[in-house]
């Protein structure tokens, strides 16, 4: 018989009701006597997910897509508009570092008074009291007050008290990006001993690789509702497809015109379009422009984004020896870019004209092309090395 | 992938849509289970109300003194109170009063202004305005140790009537904490609560016979053909004379060219215990009542309390 489920999460379903003008004092409710009309915003919907105990899920999703909320329904800190949600196991929610921390306290009370609302006894606290400053590395300051710490420090020592909370289910929230990288290792560390004891956990983050490190299975939230889940590579990669979509839907045009982009194609080797690429394959982005007004010395330049909205590459005509005295009439450019060196994921393209010196945009698109890169069984990372394999019997 | 200890009692909770009914004897366990939070809470308030100052808790005993000085001086050499030992009377309804106050007065901001902590950790939030009412407590232990010294000192002496400072005081708390979790439930809401509570409690000060002696009000209520007992439906009126009984006692009458008191009219209303007694159980009662109804208040609302702030 399978264990019992650590969180059960059923039908999920959490509204906010948005008040144009809510009367927030007595004075305006006798003032105002009709309610204002509420504006319903349902920040969850009908999320339904089953955790196994001592699975580690990484919750995943755009701004604003619920991830938040739905850490804060299971954590019991609001309650969910529709089904339910049941959790076996003593439960830490860690939101916020340090939350209750006073600046007139020292640290050493600080310690105790965020251990106890973290939901440590006395007791726990004084065991692992030791354990917890030489965490956050400050054995010679802890009996000063907060207010002289520096926010490092501080941090730190939130940080010290959360990862000594001893639950059963421990759900974070963005809270691993903090401090400095060797800090950083040693919370990531911290976490692995909590899966090696078999603790339940769930946390929010942006950091993709992050998941991919450290979780078992991955919940991709998309306004409210469950978009992706279970395998964290599809999650990932359904993540990413969102991420660029909605990007495209904000992707921005301006420009002059006087020399005009009037259509760009995406294509193979063998002049395939739409076809996903494979690291190592040769992409041509192709350009067909049209000037409007004759222009002197225009640069068309180029640029991918991957779907963390990180700039990955870009070139110009400028830089690769091709210029136009004056461009007159239509013309193709075609950047050939050999070898990509992605290994998965989306990339979108944002193609540009405009003057030598920059100071006149003629006409951009931006992130208004895609691609996709799947890995193939091959090959995993973050970038692409083109790997011959030499096997020789010795 | 080991599983989580299965030797410990697993807690299991559901959350769902339906607002938790309030099982009193269920909450006070899971508030018994987080009471270091209570603790370290109050612990947190004192400290840093004190932290900063050179006396520390001194202050908190500072401040009947003074009230013993000023009004002590005023009322014994300006203006004749007609009160025998005026500030022993005075105190002993001041202390009720002060705890009453305070604990409400600080309990009505300690959800909003502690909407950090409400919005990112789960615990009862009935812990906030207990807590309150905890650095309000311990105020309340400072300030009685500084009257019954006083009382000692200038010979007042202390009669029998301390018998019903146990019944008073748990009356007084039972009520107080009543009307904090109310208001501080009601301030979530509607900000402007906390300027209705200090409103409402300067109003209440003066309605409660502290200043005043409750004798010489009873006797114009009687020469009127209205039943004292109108006024004291006031609870606190019922709490302080408790106090008054017990820490100051029944025996003083007006003295001559009072201001407040008439001339040998009683400063009490009622000599016996036993009317003390009474009214202090059926106030009691009500309180107990309060608490029950505010605390289901404060409990259906609390799941709330997260997204309002």
């Amino acid at each position: 018989m399978a264990p019992p489920v650590a969180i059960a999460i059923e039908g999920v379903g959490k509204r906010f009701n948005l008040y144009a003008e809510r009367a927030s004092s007595l004075k305006e409710r006798v003032v105002r006597l009709r309610r204002s009309k509420a504006r319903e915003f349902w920040a969850l919907k009908d999320v339904a997910y089953d955790i196994q105990p001592g699975r580690t899920v990484g919750l995943v999703g755009a701004n604003g897509s619920g991830k938040t909320t739905l850490l804060k329904v299971i954590g019991g800190i609001i309650r969910p508009t529709e089904g339910t949600v049941t959790t076996r196991g003593r439960i830490a929610a860690l939101l916020e570092l340090g939350a209750g921390f006073h600046p007139e306290l020292t640290g050493r009370e600080n310690v105790y008074l965020n251990a106890s609302i973290l939901g440590l006894t006395r007791k726990e606290t004084d065991r692992h009291f030791d354990a917890i400053v030489a965490f956050a590395e400050l054995e010679d300051f802890i009996d000063q007050q907060v207010k002289y710490y520096s926010s490092g420090m501080f941090v730190r020592l939130g940080f010290a008290v959360a990862v000594h909370v001893d639950p059963q289910i421990l759900l974070v929230d963005e809270v691993l990006a903090v401090g400095d990288e060797g800090f950083q290792r040693k919370c990531i560390e911290r976490v692995k001993e909590f899966q090696a004891e078999g603790r339940t956990i769930v946390f929010v983050t942006h950091a993709v690789d992050l998941v991919r490190r450290i979780c078992n299975e991955a919940i991709m939230l998309d306004h409210g509702e469950v978009r992706a889940s279970g395998d964290v590579d599809s999650v990932i990669s359904e993540l990413r497809t969102v991420l660029l979509q909605q990007h495209a839907y904000y992707a921005g045009e301006e420009g002059t015109r006087d020399l005009e982009i009037v259509s760009a194609e995406i294509y193979d080797e063998q002049g395939r379009t739409g076809a996903a690429f494979h690291p190592g394959d040769t992409i041509v982005v192709q350009v067909d422009l049209r000037a409007n007004t004759p222009v002197e010395n225009p640069v068309i330049s180029i640029g991918l984004t991957d779907a963390n909205d990180q700039f990955v590459f870009g070139t110009n005509t400028d830089w690769r020896q091709q210029r136009w005295p004056v461009f007159e009439g239509k013309q193709r450019v075609r950047f050939v870019l050999k070898g990509i060196p992605f290994v998965e994921g989306r990339y979108s393209v944002t193609l540009g004209a405009h003057s030598r010196d920059v100071s006149t945009v003629y006409h951009s698109l931006e992130n208004r092309f895609f691609f996709d890169v799947s890995r193939g069984e091959e090959n995993t990372g973050a970038v692409f090395i083109p790997v011959e394999v030499q096997v020789e019997p010795l | 992938m080991p599983s989580a200890d299965t030797a410990e009692a697993t807690e299991v909770l559901v959350r769902t849509s339906e607002p938790p009914k309030l099982r009193v004897r269920r909450r006070l366990r899971e508030l018994a289970e987080h009471r270091e939070i209570l603790t370290n809470l109050v612990r947190k308030e004192l400290k840093v109300r004190y932290a900063t100052s050179a006396l520390g808790v001194v202050w908190s005993m500072l401040n009947p003194l003074l009230y013993l000085a000023v009004f002590g001086v005023v009322f014994t050499f300006f203006l004749k109170s007609g009160i025998p030992d005026f500030p022993v009377f005075l105190l002993s309804g001041i202390v009720a009063w002060t705890l009453f106050s305070t604990a409400v007065g600080q309990a009505t901001t300690s959800i909003v202004g502690n909407a950090n902590l409400v919005s990112k950790v789960a615990f009862p939030r009935e812990i906030l305005p207990l807590a309150s009412i905890g650095a309000a407590l311990v105020n309340f232990a400072f300030q009685l140790l500084v009257l019954i010294a006083f009382t000692l000192v200038i010979g007042h002496g202390l009669g029998s009537g301390l018998v019903l400072l146990p019944l008073a005081f748990a009356v007084l708390v039972v009520f107080t904490t009543a009307l904090a979790l109310l208001v501080s439930a009601f301030n979530v809401r509607y900000r402007d609560t906390q300027h209705l509570v200090e409103l409402g409690l300067l109003a209440w000060f003066w309605l409660t016979p502290i200043v005043y002696p409750a004798g010489t009000i009873a006797k114009k209520f009687a020469e009127s053909g209205w039943s004292f007992d109108l006024f004291l439906i006031n609870p606190l009126a019922d709490i302080v004379l408790g106090f008054q009984r017990a820490l100051y006692g029944a025996s003083a009458v007006g003295t001559e060219g009072g201001g407040f008191a008439s001339e040998g009219s009683a400063i009490l209303p009622d000599p016996g215990l036993a009317y003390y007694a009474l009214r202090l159980g059926i106030v009691g009662a009500a309180s107990l009542l309060l608490l029950f109804l505010s605390w289901r208040f404060f409990f259906n609302r609390s799941g709330d309390f997260a997204e309002e702030l």
